[in-house]
């Protein structure tokens, strides 16, 4: 599902490049946890796939398209195979948890009839069924993320990537939260989530890949957060 | 996307952006305002240069014994050359439409009725009046055919074309349509750098929305499409409202003075004739100019 093949990534302004030769395969339906310290490279990977940004060296394939060689004007149709979840949450305030979500399918011109059969299937699987008319401010930090999740997977994405998505929450809220995504995994998704969360790596005991430096570390299945070296 | 989304988040926003759409529509509205009294000032001076041309004549002076014209040295016209002269204007038909003899007690009489209070013209007599022939032309612009033919014939004391007053008057109403036009310009500029300056704050403001757009797989268009949208909304109610104030000065400006004098003036047919233009003009530029922004200061 994902490829990466010997690629590094410098920024524009920097002399040092964020990630230094990856190589690596993440297979259809899997969870992995991306781990590291801060500036380890981890949200480069997550936007190397996500096709923000373009590898420096080396070649880059997420759901069978090669990203070096893939035209702009093909990069909306990737995109509409991943869903994002960021830390921030990233919702529209002025809009209720029901048309947040709707959002997502009404930019791509999905039917209202859809819309209105869709949107309250993923809510009720996140676990906000009834809260459809609150407002982003109404809503708990944990709730804010599970509206972020049901909109990343109201599209029924092949890919869903989580750049910290616990790293506003509280730990018990986080596990609901990784244990939402893990749900979610199990309904084919393939989940690449990044994380500081050692409790939460520790406790669901997936596939870890950790960075360090920008260089790929590690790449143990049944990971831990950190092993004793 | 739907249509109905579409037009339901382009309310949303300009009601949020009120501001900015009232000024984009009232800058819109002066440049086009400008652009259409330019253009209606040209189409009043073809009006009035249709009108008048019709009825201009070219004037050929015979000369009198007391004419002191340099082709005069050899006195009064005499019977044979005004008869040759009359032959020659019948040759030239149809250019020469017809040809009015004014003998000098008419041209006497038409002076005196012109300018019967005036002292200057007082003490004149019949025969210090150059007799005439008045001719009117198929085709006014050929004025030229007329006076090289005629200037320095015997018995000819001088071929006065009347388009010679009326020109300077029409190149004044044009230089004023072509200042109008100019301050247009300079007003579309305006309008252009506003629309651009608003677009770059919209995207600015709007960035959360066009993100969650691009992430979950909006295209490039999509994702403009609103921004170009809304400004097109403003710059034709822009536009709509300077038809409007267009109208009103037509209909109750210009239709008051053409109640009052004998002259061709435009009409509210002409603003509806300039309105297109001006509506596409507008909306091109607001496009063009909300492309090209949008091209630079949005991420798709």
């Amino acid at each position: 599902m994902i490829r990466f093949e010997n690629v590094s990534k410098t920024y524009r302004r920097s002399s040092q490049p964020a990630l230094r030769d990856i190589s690596l395969q993440v297979g259809r339906g899997e969870f992995v946890f991306v781990v590291g310290q801060s500036g380890s490279g981890k949200s480069t990977l997550l936007r190397l796939i996500l096709c923000e940004e373009a590898a420096s060296a080396g070649d880059v394939l997420v759901a069978g398209r090669e990203l070096s060689a893939l035209p702009s004007r093909k990069v909306p149709a990737l995109r509409r195979e991943i869903g994002t979840v960021f830390q921030d949450f990233r919702l529209l305030p002025n809009k209720n948890v029901f048309q947040n979500v709707a959002f997502a399918l009404q930019v791509l011109g999905t039917s209202p009839h859809t819309i209105r059969a869709v949107v309250p299937e993923t809510l009720e699987l996140v676990g906000l069924g009834g809260k459809e008319k609150r407002l982003p401010h109404q809503l708990s930090g944990g709730e804010q993320q599970r509206v972020a999740i049901a909109r990343a997977f109201v599209n029924k994405p092949a890919i869903l990537l989580a750049d910290e998505p616990t790293g506003n929450l509280d730990p018990t809220t986080s596990l609901d939260i990784v244990r939402l995504l893990d749900r979610i995994n199990r309904t084919g998704t393939t989940i690449v989530m990044a994380t500081h969360d050692e409790g939460i790596v520790d406790q669901l005991r997936k596939r870890v890949l950790e960075l360090d430096n920008g260089e790929l570390v590690r790449d143990q299945v049944r990971g831990v957060y950190e092993v004793q070296r | 996307m739907r249509l109905q989304f579409i037009l339901s988040e382009i309310w949303i926003d300009l009601r949020r952006n009120r501001s900015m759409a009232i000024s984009v529509a009232l800058v819109t509205m002066v440049s086009v305002l400008f652009l259409g009294i330019g253009l209606l000032d040209q189409r009043q001076v073809d009006a009035l240069k249709g009108y008048w041309y019709d009825r201009v004549q070219v004037s050929i002076f015979l000369c009198t014994a007391r004419s002191d014209l340099p082709n005069c040295s050899a006195g009064a016209v005499t019977e044979s050359q005004r008869n040759q002269i009359r032959r020659q204007l019948d040759a030239m038909r149809p250019l020469v439409k017809s040809v009015f003899p004014e003998s000098q007690l008419q041209a006497y009489d038409r002076l005196k009725a012109q300018y019967k209070d005036s002292p200057t013209y007082r003490d004149i007599m019949p025969s210090q009046m150059p007799e005439s022939f008045r001719v009117q032309l198929s085709d006014p612009t050929k004025y030229d055919v007329i006076t090289s033919s005629f200037t320095g014939a015997p018995g000819v004391g001088d071929v006065q074309d009347q388009r010679r007053i009326l020109d300077p008057l029409f190149n004044l109403l044009r230089g004023l349509s072509f200042g109008a036009l100019a301050l247009a310009s300079l007003m579309v500029l305006c309008s252009v750098l506003l629309v651009a300056t608003t677009i770059r704050q919209m995207a600015f403001s709007r960035r959360r929305e066009t993100g969650i757009m691009r992430l979950v797989g909006a295209s490039a268009f999509n994702i403009q499409l609103p921004f170009i949208l809304e400004t097109l909304v403003a710059t034709v109610v822009g536009s709509a409202l300077a038809t409007g104030v267009l109208w009103a000065l037509v209909r109750y400006g210009i239709g008051y003075l053409g109640t009052r004098l004998p002259i061709n003036f435009i009409t509210t047919a002409d603003v509806w004739t300039v309105t297109p233009w001006l509506v596409a003009t507008a909306a091109g530029l607001a496009i063009l100019t909300a492309w090209v922004t949008l091209r630079r200061y949005l991420r798709v």
